[in-house]
């Protein structure tokens, strides 16, 4: 009885005290509205150009094309004619209108965790985003997989709808993290590695994932993998500005600072922080040796490093913060998967612009200058040294990435 | 036919220095801001990343990041018994284009005029007597003082991020800066840059020679450093691609390190780019401006119209667009009337180049600005009586570059070519350096623009007509600069030296500086100014030309970017404290 | 909407290992109308497009000849190094009067052209490109007529200097072109073939750059600037890399 009443409180304190009754309520709609924003519906449901939340975002899949969904109230074309009963089912059971099943594109294995309580404040908040007629054919995958009855079986292997379960070892702190990082914000999505059929590896949260093109890094507290190395207030930095003295956010996650994490509470980037730092992911995998200073590679790295890079990155690999990245002591750096450092080093990336971090300097584009072999081997240098040690990168991995990266739209 | 776009509250021709400077402001005071500029986007990693942008080549013998003539050029001839032709090279001075302006590829040289070049005339006159200077010269106060301008001089260094060592902070004089500049409120916002060994060797020889040498002002940033917008610099590499060339590691100050990202922040700016403006457009009273004209690549006509117009477009430009406008009475030389292209000057620039005995000066470990100066023959720092000139300049060694198309010396007398050539080449190369005076330039009744009867541009526009000489003055001036500069180079102990200074008549096929001044002048009397104090038409009371140099009565002896700056943030506090509350005539 | 710094090609991505990036349909790399967003596209660059070797783009045989033996004589071989013609810089000259210097893209090239004074800058209508195939021409004609039975390149060394010093000063006339304006323009060609990055199809090995001592595009000497009077080690490096650069089997 006392813990039931506990986990209650717990799930009170995390998600708010609004009734259902009061669903137009300002601080209603205003914590619907701040929740999309931890959820990032807009990062999918709104086209380039578009108009907010109408849909029409097409996302290229292993399995073929699927084209984000309406969710403005439009009767016709949106999700203006739902109950609310319809879009608990969405989010939280990966059920569409009538039943149809939705794919884990949309992330319900993550927002499944979500109360109640918060979903209907989205839903709350989106009833009052002007509604946009757009007519949106979502499913655009190839036979098999447009059939979505096919979710069904997927759901049973891979899916357990639920709500989250607080942790009564941890803080209340803690558990709004997680809450955050597992449910809203579903971090997982893009940070935990897959399985062949796309679902999460639950022995491994966090521990980093391939985005076709990109290296969702390793964000457990491993401190050579992951960012057990970063204080707590660089992880709050990085989450609230795009960048601290390690590095900048670019990329997939750039568009995430920007649009999420850079405006969300204090206290709620505190909560994601604590958890993060106290995730239980990840352990701590012990550092290889490096790669010796006088191989082959490693020579012709040397050079080219001190040519091409260190005029930023300087000799020392301290970077400069904010500005350029630090490789020295990187935990991305010596990532068992380089993904993210052969694409970057190719073609280059832009960091996120924050209000307070307006700058948003460039890493140029190399993948005229340099060869296949003359990638791998400057990622191979700068991957073992100053104290970094990592596999080598081969030229064989920036061939296969060039073919990636030239299919990648 | 025109299409008409939706009205902004601003238009700003031009997106360089200046007018990222005023777009800021006034993009952040809320307004409505669209920039127009004719040349192309501009940005770091694409366009000059650290690993193309070192090419001599392309950039400093190219001239890729340029203004083409094709675009837009002007006529010149020395003296009004010339027929002016087109200048269909530019060779003397390089006009910049695109997003950044020259700001992109300036030095970095940061100076600010001194307190006396601020009230010229009467100070000259007070000092030597009405007589002192020649009849047609036509030099003016400025319609303000340095005192006022200190706080905006201030805020363009911090914007920067300027390298240097005050040498008189709020009257108290400060060891190792530059003992006769204007007070300032604060010290440079981060220390001077390293000095190679050639600028090293020219401070002991000055100061031995009884000079008080400094590190000169730099915008190449000595380490990293952030600005009041947020924006973050890098620290200066020394690399030695710095004039001509974009910088590739974000350490030299320009629009693009400086504002331009934290001004996309907002969402009402936006940018026009490869639009150029071809006029202002005036109401059917002549009184006020309703917008502008550009056209797009395509030549095709729109209209911009706008509560407010900003001529940022670059000294030369600024008063082509206001003469092709027909804001303001343009200058006759003959009539002496009018004020629209009158008191047009330049630089005077002159150097010692120096061989030493044997050395090792790796000349190309460099940046823009860097170099140890003295301003002792600066203004009127020093006594003019029986000399026969006024004026004067900063000098010293300034090491900017060893790129080899353009900087290899070698003796004088040696062939230009061949094996003695070769062997000359080889073994100079490490021992010579240049040493520079850089002089003012006065005006002149007879130095002026207007707009040419013959040539015409690419959309069938006349072409601005340059009409300049040196004057006796400023050859004497800088003679005698020259003179002070080889007394210092022989305390070096040189192998050979030549002392090269400004020789009549100016020339078009020799770089000099790209120091263009005059033609919209600022001033307190209408009669010899088109602008006021506050940089705003005397005839056109929305109409405002923010700073660039075709606001100076006359070119003092430094590079103008300093006091652009400062004077775009002067006019930028006009506008938004005191015009936009009450349109209309500010004096 | 949110305003957004970023364009929309990083939008995020999804499926997780199966995501993929979605480009959107912003057009051309250079953005017209600039709001709001910072204009980048992943790979956006404007690298210099190295000269590759092969036939002669511009010049006819004999021209080629003719200017290989005339950059020859203005940077001669000698125990420094090697000279122009091995340095490539005729076939720099030859590219580079094949591309837009040669056709003079980008010069005011609007009539009426007059003669002015000297302070008003070149006047004439002829393109680089142009001012070559006439100059060649009228010297390869002066040669006929001063040495019959003999091309430029088939001279004596001595006769060929002999031949250049008289266009210098200009006590050589040629027919219909000022034999001193195409000296200087060629000098000028040929030393920027020996001293540009090795891209353009000169500076062969970075030759003219190790000559005098140049590094070449390195671009942080910080912890040089205050090593007075040392030699600067490293060795010159250009756009498209060194030798160093290679991974050795």
């Amino acid at each position: 009885m006392r813990c039931s009443l506990a986990i209650a409180s717990f799930i009170v304190a995390l998600t708010g005290t609004a009734s259902a009754q009061e669903t137009q309520s300002f601080e209603r709609i205003e914590r619907g509205r701040y929740l999309a924003v931890l959820g990032d519906c807009g990062a999918c449901h709104t086209a380039p150009g578009g108009q907010p939340f109408a849909g029409g975002l097409a996302l290229q899949t292993p399995f073929g094309t699927l084209v984000t969904p309406n969710i403005t109230p439009d009767r016709e074309t949106g999700i203006g004619s739902w109950t609310n009963d319809e879009f608990l089912a969405a989010l939280h059971e990966g059920r569409g209108h009538n039943g149809k099943r939705l794919y884990p594109a949309m992330p319900y294995p993550a927002y499944t965790k979500m109360s109640d309580d918060d979903v209907l404040a989205i839903r709350a908040y989106l009833v009052t985003v002007a509604p946009v007629r757009n007519q949106v054919i979502s499913n655009q995958l190839p036979f098999p997989f447009n059939i979505r009855l096919a979710m069904a079986l997927w759901n049973l292997l891979n899916f357990t709808p639920g709500r989250y379960q607080p942790n009564l070892q941890k803080s209340a702190e803690w558990n709004r993290g997680a809450y955050i990082v597992e449910a809203a914000a579903h971090c997982g999505t893009c940070h935990t590695p897959k399985t062949m059929l796309g679902a999460d590896k639950t022995d491994s949260p966090l521990a980093g994932a391939p985005l076709q093109g990109w290296f969702a890094p390793n964000i457990t507290p491993d401190p050579n993998k992951g960012i057990g190395g970063w204080s707590k207030d660089e992880i709050a930095q990085y989450l609230k500005t795009g960048t601290n003295k390690w590095t900048l956010a670019s990329g997939p996650m750039a568009e995430a600072v920007t649009h999420s994490t850079s405006r969300v509470t204090d206290e709620d980037i505190s909560a994601v922080v604590t958890y993060l730092k106290d995730s239980g992911a990840g352990g701590l995998t012990p550092k290889p040796g490096p790669v010796a200073a006088n191989d082959n590679a490693m020579r012709a790295g040397a050079a080219i490093y001190k040519d091409s890079c260190a005029p930023c990155h300087k000799d020392t690999g301290t970077g400069e913060a904010h500005l350029f990245p630090r490789l020295a002591g990187s935990a991305l750096v010596q990532s068992d998967d380089p993904t993210t450092l052969v694409r970057v080093v190719l073609q280059g990336t832009r960091a996120a612009s924050t209000p307070s971090m307006p700058t948003a300097p460039a890493m140029p584009a190399f993948n005229w200058r340099l060869g296949d072999a003359q990638v791998a081997a400057v990622l191979t240098y700068i991957r073992n040294s100053w104290g970094n040690a990592a596999p080598p990168v081969a030229a064989s991995a920036i061939a296969g990435q060039h073919m990636s990266l030239a299919t990648a739209p | 036919m025109a299409r008409k776009l939706p009205p902004k509250d601003v238009v700003i021709i031009g997106l360089g220095w200046t007018g990222s400077i005023l777009a800021y402001e006034l993009t952040k005071a809320g307004l409505d801001v669209v920039a127009i500029e004719r040349g192309p986007w501009r940005d770091t990693a694409s366009d000059f990343p650290p690993a193309y942008a070192q090419d001599e080549l392309r950039y400093a013998i190219r001239l890729d990041l340029f203004l083409r003539p094709e675009q837009d050029t002007l006529t010149f001839r020395n003296n009004t018994g010339q027929t002016a032709l087109p200048m269909r090279n530019f060779v003397s001075f390089l006009p910049g284009n695109g997003v950044g302006g020259a700001g992109v590829h300036w030095n970095g040289q940061t100076w600010r005029f001194l307190p006396t070049d601020f009230r010229l005339r009467s100070h000259l006159e007070e000092r030597y007597g009405k007589n002192f200077l020649p009849n047609d010269m036509t030099i003016q106060d400025w319609p303000l003082s340095y005192d006022e301008l200190e706080p905006c001089f201030d805020r363009f260094e911090k914007l920067c991020g300027t390298s240097g060592k005050a040498g008189n902070i709020r009257g108290q004089k400060q060891a190792g800066g530059n003992p006769f500049e204007g007070w300032r409120s604060s010290e440079y916002p981060t220390p001077p840059l390293k000095q190679p060994y050639g600028p090293t060797l020219f401070a002991e020889a000055a100061r031995k020679t009884g000079h008080n040498p400094f590190p000169q002002p730099a915008s190449n940033l000595s380490e990293a450093y952030v600005n009041p917008l947020g924006m973050k610099l890098g620290q200066c590499t020394y690399c030695g691609f710095c004039e001509r060339f974009g910088c590739g590691n974000y350490s030299k100050a320009s629009p693009q390190t400086c504002i331009l990202p934290a001004l996309l922040r907002f969402p009402n700016f936006t940018a026009r780019t490869e639009c150029e403006v071809t006029r202002i457009n005036l109401d059917s009273a002549g009184k006020r401006a309703t917008g502008v004209t550009f056209v797009d690549t395509s030549n095709e006509e729109w209209e911009q119209p706008a509560n407010v117009v900003l001529v940022c477009a670059y000294a030369l430009f600024n008063v082509r667009l206001m003469l092709l406008s027909g804001i303001g009475k343009p200058y006759d030389a003959e009539a002496g009337e009018g004020v629209v292209g009158r008191n047009y000057a330049y630089q005077t620039t002159s150097s010692v180049s120096v061989i030493l005995k044997d050395k090792i000066l790796n000349p190309f470990i460099a940046t823009g600005a860097n170099g140890m100066m003295i301003d002792d023959y600066n203004g009127d720092n020093f006594d003019h009586s029986g000399l026969g000139f006024v004026g004067g300049g900063y000098m010293g060694a300034g090491q900017t570059n060893g790129r080899p198309i353009a900087t290899r010396p070698i003796p004088a007398g040696t062939p230009l070519w061949g094996v003695r050539w070769k062997k000359a080449t080889a073994e100079t190369y490490q021992r010579a350096f240049n040493l520079s005076t850089h002089g003012s330039s006065y005006s002149y009744r007879d130095c002026f623009l207007d707009l040419d009867p013959i040539y015409k541009d690419r959309l069938g526009r006349p072409l601005m007509r340059m009409t300049f000489d040196f004057h006796d003055n400023e050859l004497k001036m800088s003679a005698f600069l020259t003179d002070r500069l080889a007394e210092i180079a022989k305390a070096l102990d040189p192998a050979e030296m030549s002392p090269r200074p400004r020789q009549g008549p100016y020339t078009l096929n020799l770089y000099q500086t790209t120091h263009n001044t005059g033609g919209t002048v600022m001033g307190t009397d209408p009669a010899t100014s088109v602008l006021n104090r506050y940089c705003q038409s005397w005839d056109v009371h929305n109409v405002f030309v923010p700073g660039g140099a075709s606001v100076f009565p006359q070119n003092h002896g430094y590079n103008p970017t300093g006091t652009v700056g400062a004077l775009a943030y002067w006019t930028a506090n006009a506008i938004r404290d005191r015009y936009l509350k009450n349109p209309g005539p500010l004096m | 909407m949110d305003t957004c710094l970023q364009p929309s090609i990083s939008r995020r991505s999804l499926l997780a290992s199966t995501a993929a990036l979605f480009a959107t349909n912003t057009t051309a790399a250079r953005a017209r109308t600039v709001t709001q967003m910072l204009p980048w596209e992943p790979g956006m660059a404007t690298p210099p497009v190295p000269v590759r070797p092969g036939p002669w783009m511009f010049f006819m045989a004999d021209e080629a000849a003719l200017v290989e033996a005339a950059v020859d004589r203005l940077i001669p071989p000698d125990d420094r190094g090697p000279g122009g013609k091995d340095a490539g810089c005729a076939v720099f000259i030859d590219r580079q009067l094949a591309g837009p210097y040669g056709r003079g893209d980008g010069l005011y090239m609007k009539p009426p052209f007059m003669r002015g004074a000297a302070t008003q800058g070149y006047q004439m209508p002829d393109s680089p490109a142009a001012r070559y195939r006439t100059g060649l021409r009228a010297l390869a004609d002066y040669v006929k007529v001063k040495f019959p039975g003999s091309s430029f390149p088939e001279l004596p060394a001595d006769d060929q200097d002999k031949v250049l010093a008289g266009l210098e000063s200009g006590s050589i006339a040629l027919k219909n072109v000022s034999g001193a304006q195409f000296f200087a323009l060629l000098l000028q060609n040929t030393q920027e073939g020996f001293f540009s990055d090795p891209v353009y199809g000169g500076n062969r090995d970075m030759v003219g750059w190790k000559l005098v001592g140049f590094p070449g595009t390195r671009y942080d000497y910080r912890d040089w600037v205050e090593r007075h009077n040392e030699p600067y080690p490293l060795p010159p490096v250009s756009i498209m890399g060194r030798s160093d650069w290679t991974v050795r089997e």
